[in-house]
């Protein structure tokens, strides 16, 4: 198991934001994290990378517990993050955002060696040809991108993917599902949350799903489907549920 | 004890005026987000103001306070909109040195203008004599000028059409653009506010001690120790905050060489800072 | 990576390096005397520079280090009888020392509210400094004349001062270089433009905050050091010039924040604006008033300073304008 959580709960004040979490995750695999809005998927994130520790509960990261380290120490220990909103480092240019990923995450990568892996984590997202461009003057689709490679650079043992597919239109989304299979390929673990149901059901191995901050069912996409306290609260539809298991 | 008492009632009277101060400041982190580095400075002018009015117009120290509300107001949306309108979404730095340049003029000028000769308002209200406290006049009346601009700036902010739009604009500046409100006069407006807060509370002081321009830059660091100890951008927090520092100014004295007054206050300000950002009473 | 095959290195060290050259040559005191202010102010603005330039933290109070540090080695000197070049570093030391102290409390602060805590810090040490007996309080110390006779009397001694502040200099532009194009320099920048994202990717944001913040302090230590030993005396006044500090600040801004280049030329162009103003009557006593509108200016319209305006007008020259 590379990643297991254990009865994490988290509380904001007078909000309950996670109660309870536990889950394990082999390596090797995609696991997708679906569930409706504000039921807590990013801040579980959150809690496994070390932005905030939880009141309660354990994340052991391959067999070491690093509930509570600090954001740096677990990007250091191979689990790298492409965020929801995404966050580039704007006056810095693309490959220069990328080696930063390299030099700071698991492999501590000298500023020369980060360079050349930098370039061929672009390529791998299709980046590579604005490099040299500062990070503030790519669109929303190639900041996504530039999330991912910068991610992939730090050649981490587990990726957390944040809605990677958040705001692309059909083709990009289709480019972007490409990408992460190979990115599957070559050997990573993906944690990703993801909000485009076709999406995420095809390409997961396995489904987690959290609402209101409790995991109410995890499974097989077709388990998960199937699933009624996951119809009524994210799917809704009986019918598209039937013809998403049909694809 | 005897001696102690008067001292701090004196304070906790000028912390009256040091929370005026430190509402200026404070309302105008709260709505823009922006630090008014160049706060002190006003507070200068205020005083400078107030101290021309008496000493050739002969006119009223307290009474000469009415223009320095409209020129102050004025002045402050000068201000805006030459420093910071082109700068207001660039980003904290941007601001922050801007604000900071504007002191810098102002303090360079001032200094050619008026020097560095200390300038005194030998205005007596008299005294009051309480028990065994005798109380100045002129604490006095700032006090109650004090709580009067409070007052007043209470009734605009929540019974008046451009106050609800300032504190809208505060509390979400791109809804309150949805709503209609022209937000960039609004941030003029309050930027004028609180330059015309930190004026008054000039002049208020300008009755209270001898000052030359660079005297300023004291009551920035005392306003920037009582809003973060308030919490910035909460005007309550400024008001309680003042007094609280007036009233410690009147307490240190007693034990511990007047000249370390600022290391304590500089202690203070770091210590919240580090422990409580939020400040005591929370910000927004 | 190598300083040698860099031309963006190169121009601002051979800048210094030519300039502190024709002062040795030229032979002149006015002239050392000039040229002492101006590698002074490039010594202090290229060390606030890797602070603010590089990691993003404006810091109101520079002057401090330079005050505290030179206050410490000229007492080393004055009082304890070291040689220059080691109550120099004694100075440099200490302000480093003092950096890690201030450091480990305010750089938990994030951008403005660190701003306003170091303009408390000077304030504070100015304070301090005015009643601290060892260090001579209000009157300051004053050094004995025989500290110069082992350098061959007080006119050697200036050269010789001169000469290691030359030294200094060139060696903090180095260091700034080697910074900024090394690893450690990456993560201040990351942290510079997002710094959790930057902690999120791994960089140790409070670790390398304080190794950037100790750098830009143990500079001005030194150069402190130099300077009052070059003036025969020291006190809080003049040590604490919280003037000075906004006056680096904009010389930074003014050439180019973040960049090799710009705090060279930001300095040198200040100081000679500064010069001209001080001997002109009537701007005299505008001087301060200028470098606000200076730096108005540069906020509002060229952000970038001196260095950033170059590099868009002159893009292929943009390997020389680091």
């Amino acid at each position: 198991m590379i990643l297991q959580v254990q009865e994490v709960s988290k509380r904001f004040g007078g909000l309950q934001a996670l109660t309870n979490v536990s889950f394990e995750m082999p390596e090797g695999q995609i696991m997708g994290l679906i569930g409706p809005n504000g039921a807590g998927k990013t801040t579980l994130f959150n809690v496994i990378n070390g932005v905030y520790p939880p009141e309660q509960g354990q994340v052991i990261f391959r067999g070491e517990k690093i509930t509570g380290l600090p954001s740096y120490e677990v990007a250091r220990r191979g689990l790298a993050r492409a965020h929801q909103v995404v966050r580039p480092l704007n006056d810095l240019t693309v490959r220069e955002n990328v080696m930063v990923g390299a030099c700071f995450g698991r492999e501590r990568h000298s500023r020369a060696s980060a360079a050349s892996l930098a370039d061929q984590a672009l390529a791998q997202v299709g980046l590579a040809d604005r490099a040299g461009q500062f990070a503030v003057s790519l669109n929303v689709a190639q900041k996504k991108r530039l999330e991912l490679a910068r991610a992939l650079a730090a050649r981490p043992y587990l990726l957390l993917l944040d809605e990677v597919l958040a705001g692309l239109n059909p083709s990009e989304i289709a480019g972007m599902m490409e990408t992460i299979r190979q990115i599957r390929d070559q050997g990573f673990t993906i944690l990703m949350i993801e909000h485009v149901m076709q999406a995420v059901m095809s390409i997961s191995d396995q489904i987690i799903v959290l609402d209101y901050g409790q995991l109410i069912a995890a499974g097989s996409p077709p388990e998960v489907a199937g699933n009624p306290q996951v119809i009524e609260a994210y799917l809704g539809d009986p019918d598209m549920t039937a013809r998403l298991l049909a694809e | 004890m005897t001696q102690v008492l008067p001292s701090i009632i004196d304070g906790l009277l000028i912390g009256f005026v040091y929370g005026v101060a430190a509402m200026g400041l404070t309302l105008i982190w709260g709505v823009m987000r922006v630090i008014n580095l160049g706060h002190g400075a006003t507070m200068a002018l205020g005083m400078f103001c107030t101290y021309f009015l008496f000493s050739d117009l002969a006119v009223n120290p307290y009474l000469g306070l009415a223009a320095v509300v409209v020129l102050a107001l004025l002045f402050g949306f000068l201000i805006y909109g030459v420093a910071l309108h082109r700068v207001i979404q660039a980003g904290y730095l941007s601001t922050l040195l801007a604000t900071f340049a504007v002191n810098m003029i102002i303090i360079g000028i001032g200094t050619a203008v008026f020097t560095t000769s200390p300038r005194n308002i030998d205005f007596s209200a008299g005294s009051f004599t309480f028990g065994p406290i005798i109380l100045q006049g002129t604490r006095l009346l700032a006090a109650l000028a004090a709580v009067l601009i409070t007052a007043a700036l209470y009734l605009f902010l929540y019974f008046t059409r451009p106050g609800k739009a300032i504190r809208a604009v505060s509390n979400n500046q791109a809804a309150a653009e949805l709503m209609g409100i022209p937000s960039a006069q609004i941030l003029a407006l309050s930027f004028g506010l609180g330059t015309m807060l930190a004026a008054v509370a000039g002049g208020l002081t300008s009755t209270f001690f001898p000052f030359t321009i660079l005297s300023g830059s004291t009551y920035q660091l005392k306003s920037f120790v009582i809003c973060v100890l308030g919490g910035l951008g909460n005007p309550l927090g400024a008001l309680l905050g003042g007094l609280f520092l007036g009233g410690l100014e009147g307490i240190v004295p007693t034990f511990m060489p007047v000249s370390w007054v600022p290391v304590v206050e500089f202690a203070l300000f770091v210590l919240v800072l580090v422990v409580r950002p939020t400040g005591l009473l929370g910000s927004k | 990576m190598h300083p040698w095959r860099q031309s963006g290195f190169w121009l601002s060290f051979l800048l210094v390096f030519l300039g502190g050259l024709i002062v040795l040559v030229a032979g002149q005191d006015t002239l050392r005397e000039q040229a002492f202010t101006v590698l002074m102010f490039i010594g202090l603005a290229s060390s606030l520079n890797i602070l603010m330039g590089y990691t993003g933290y404006v810091n109101f109070g520079h002057i401090v280090f330079f005050g505290l540090g030179g206050y410490f080695g000229f007492f080393l000197i004055s009082e304890m009888g070291w040689p220059l070049y080691l109550a120099a570093l004694g100075g440099g030391v200490l302000s480093a020392v003092i950096a890690l102290i201030i450091g480990a409390a305010v750089l938990r602060l994030r951008g403005a509210y660190f701003a306003l805590a170091t303009i408390g810090v000077n304030e504070a040490a100015r304070a301090f400094v005015s009643n601290f007996g060892p260090f001579g309080g209000p009157t300051g110390l004053y050094v004995n004349f025989s500290a110069y006779d082992r350098y061959g009397g007080a006119g050697e001694a200036l050269w010789i001062t001169f000469i290691l502040l030359w030294i200094i200099t060139l060696a903090v532009v180095a260091v700034s270089f080697l910074v900024k194009h090394s690893r450690f320099g990456l993560g201040l920048s990351a942290i510079r433009e997002d710094e959790d994202t930057a902690m999120v990717m791994g960089v140790k944001a409070p670790q390398d905050k304080t190794k950037a913040f100790l750098l830009s302090a143990f500079f001005p230590g030194l150069i402190g050091t130099l300077y009052f030993f070059k003036n025969g005396n020291v006190e809080p006044d003049d040590a604490f010039r919280f003037q000075m500090s906004l006056e680096i600040l904009v010389m930074v801004m003014l050439g180019g924040r973040g960049t090799l280049l710009g705090p060279v030329l930001g300095a040198f162009a200040y100081e000679r604006l500064r010069g001209f103003l001080l001997t002109t009557p009537v701007l005299k006593d505008l001087h301060l008033a200028l470098s606000g509108l200076i730096l108005l200016l540069i906020v509002l319209f060229v952000p970038g300073g001196g260095v950033g305006w170059l590099q868009e007008r002159l893009p292929r020259f943009r390997r020389w304008l680091e």
